[in-house]
């Protein structure tokens, strides 16, 4: 079970690199689809032998929303939209792709310094989680488009989604339902506003809404 | 009892959805309202038992902060209908840049403003950090839309970033959460709960790196919710744009329930023995909010955005008085009750100038007191409660902190934060004060129509209050801010 967990971290690992690298708004997406799969089996992985009806239900609410709902919504708004790419963004990819591994680098590093108490389900967890937080922040500061944006908070809520699986084996399966509803309703206003902004500037580029300063 | 004050608000929100009727909608809102406001005076008289195994239960510093919301609600309430009955109907001509835009549907803000308060409920009677979180999120989904309430691109703008902004934040508090069970993780505890009193219960066997770092994300996530400088880039834009009924329970209410957050947290650390370490953080957070405040606040040009830089110097008080500790944390509580009603009342007053003279503008105003007497004499009543003037009650509250802080000492820490606030005083006589007086420009005083009662009574109503607290402080009251501040260890 453990190398499954691993191969899912891995999963993750390899989805943040190829989101900080491409452009194509419509890739981005296929990938938040992606971890959000993984995110939603690490559930059934984490139980492993003792595999109750609650890790189950479980899971497949994460995997329907993260890995459909989600990507359904942005998916909506892209099709709404005039863009397919994301163009200049404020760091531009190359760099972005130097900067990824050097994150990682230093998130492993972190992660050996945060020794986990207890049995740990995965040693890779906090190191990954904390580079797919990393990953999100970025790109929510790195790039222009609105819509990036939400993608960079969904990314960096699946960061913290690992992380939790991981440390936090007995989380109230209530809490975490409502921890899910609030991000689904937070996509889903957001993709409304990205609407409405949208049709008031004819574009979504958050740089040139700057008319409210200090 | 816990349940009807959570479950009543969310229920006449779906039925404002459902209402075609406006006037009907209305109706609703101000009954909820009542209802909610009854059902706290309640729990005052008897304290309600704790529910769902005791995830929801109202201590002390819940029934504080509720009382807060449920008040401010009511009064907000009032105005609200006005405000609406006022708004309805057609397009509407900007006040700054004169293009049309609509209004959202009223029936879906009234919904949201019943999902609002449904939320903040929520939060103030929550014991279980986890639960905590899921409602303080909400609370930024359901008040969002209340900012876009206006439907043109500052307000567009302004609703993205506190939506962005907040969320982010909020998510680095998430990992907080995450950070306590490994704190907690230890032999002696058996299976990891967020409860608040198991996390107390635990006491100083949680492990102390883990619950460090804990705290650091809570204080961060929240504190950017809360308003504390660097953090509050969202909050002069979201208060300056959203209708000013909003801004008062956004600055009033709703920062409150993010500072209970990190209160929570700081409850864990003094159980845990690193009260010093909260303590330390919560001085340094508050001393860059308010002389961040203070900078901002000089020269301010929207007056609307002045008042929304003072609630960033007023929860940096907060956050300085409970870091200062002992009597100071009385002062604290005290001064959150005094903050919420003079900054709502003052808000409330800034939409009847911004309604007559349709503009935000600090230079183009001039002569409330005399085109608008009643909102005039309040503008600058509420100035000098703000402000920290005798005999108001924010003067108690600030003198209680100073005091404690003379106490202990920090002769250096008294110097400075009397120095911001001298420049805020300062500041925000400059502005305030030339509002109120003078003459108003003639072509404004001709369309001026009468003020009107609904926009006067709540903050009327407010500003009664602030004084009474100055003056003398029920025993009633008094009894719950000391237990509040023997719970967070003061004196």
């Amino acid at each position: 079970m453990y190398t499954l967990i691993d191969m899912v971290m891995i999963v993750l690992v390899l989805t943040n690199l190829i989101l900080l690298g491409t452009s194509r708004l419509r890739t981005c997406i296929e990938l938040i689809a992606i971890q959000g799969i993984a995110l939603g089996v690490l559930p059934l992985l984490v139980h492993g032998e003792s595999l109750g009806f609650e890790p189950i239900v479980f899971s497949a609410i994460i995997i329907t929303l993260k890995g459909v709902v989600f990507p359904w919504v942005l998916v909506r708004a892209l099709s709404q939209l005039n863009v397919r790419r994301e163009v200049e963004p404020f760091v531009g990819y190359g760099v972005s792709l130097i900067l990824g591994p050097l994150a990682l680098a230093s998130c492993l590093w972190i992660g050996s310094r945060l020794p986990l108490p207890g049995e740990t389900v995965s040693t890779m967890s906090v190191p990954v989680g904390l580079f797919t937080m990393m990953a999100g922040l970025f790109l929510i500061v790195s790039r222009k488009k609105a819509l990036t944006q939400v993608m960079g908070y969904l990314v960096l809520e699946n960061g913290i989604n690992a992380m939790g699986v991981a440390i936090a084996k007995e989380q109230p399966y209530l809490v975490e339902l409502g921890i899910l509803l609030d991000v689904f309703v937070a996509v889903f206003v957001m993709g409304i506003i990205i609407f409405h902004i949208n049709r008031e500037f004819d574009h979504i580029d958050t740089d040139q809404m700057s008319s409210l300063r200090s | 009892m816990i349940f009807a004050l959570v479950l009543i608000p969310v229920i006449a929100a779906a039925l404002a959805m459902l209402i075609r009727s406006d006037v009907l909608c209305r109706g609703v809102l101000v009954l909820t309202a009542a209802v909610h406001a009854g059902l706290t005076g309640w729990a005052w008289i008897a304290r309600p038992e704790p529910v769902m195994k005791g995830w929801l239960a109202i201590d002390d510093l819940g029934l504080l902060f509720l009382s807060i919301v449920s008040l401010l609600f009511l009064t907000a309430t009032i105005y609200a209908v006005g405000y609406l009955r006022n708004e309805h109907g057609g397009e509407q001509e900007d006040m700054e840049e004169g293009f049309l835009f609509n209004n959202a549907p009223e029936a879906r803000f009234t919904g949201c403003l019943l999902m609002f308060l449904a939320t903040m409920t929520l939060v103030t009677v929550s014991r279980h950090l986890g639960l905590l979180w899921v409602a303080v999120e909400a609370t930024t989904l359901a008040s969002a839309p209340l900012i876009y309430f206006h439907r043109h691109h500052r307000s567009l703008e302004a609703t993205w970033k506190y939506l962005l902004i907040c969320s982010v934040g909020i998510a680095l508090a998430l990992l907080g959460n995450f950070f306590l069970v490994v704190a907690a993780s230890v032999p002696e505890s058996g299976s990891v709960s967020l409860m608040l009193s198991d996390l107390i219960g635990l006491g100083e066997k949680m492990q102390t790196p883990w619950l460090k770092a804990a705290f650091l994300f809570l204080l961060v996530g929240y504190g950017t919710k809360m308003g504390l400088a660097p953090l509050h880039t969202w909050l002069p834009d979201a208060h300056s744009e959203s209708p000013s009924v909003v801004s008062a329970l956004l600055s009033g209410a709703l920062l409150n329930c993010a500072f209970l957050g990190i209160l929570r947290g700081h409850q864990i650390c003094r159980a845990a023995g690193l009260e010093m370490f909260s303590r330390d953080l919560l001085i340094l957070f508050g001393l860059i909010s308010i002389g961040w405040a203070a900078v901002f606040i000089l020269n301010q040009a929207d007056y609307k955005r002045m008042l929304a830089y003072s609630s960033v110097e007023h929860m940096g008080i907060l956050a300085l008085g409970v870091g200062v500790g002992g009597g100071a944390i009385f002062g604290a509580m005290l001064h959150a009750v005094n903050h919420s009603l003079t900054k709502a009342m003052l808000f409330l007053v800034a939409g009847n100038i911004l309604a007559a003279y349709k503009t935000k503008s600090t230079a183009d105003v001039r002569g409330v007191v005399r085109a608008l007497p009643i909102s005039g004499v309040l503008w600058v009543a509420g100035f000098l409660a703000i402000t920290g003037m005798p005999p108001f009650g924010i003067f108690m509250s600030k003198l209680t902190i100073i005091k404690a802080m003379l106490d202990q000492g920090r002769g250096w820490m008294t110097a400075g934060f009397l120095g911001m606030l001298a420049v805020i005083f300062v500041g925000m006589s400059a502005t305030m004060l030339k509002m109120a007086q003078g003459r108003a420009p003639e072509m404004r005083l001709g369309e001026m129509k009468s003020e009107k009662i609904w926009s006067l009574v709540p903050p009327a109503i407010l500003s009664v209050l602030i004084l009474i607290l100055g003056l003398y402080i029920p025993p009633v009251v008094s009894e719950v801010l000391g237990d509040v501040a023997k719970a967070l260890g003061g004196e």
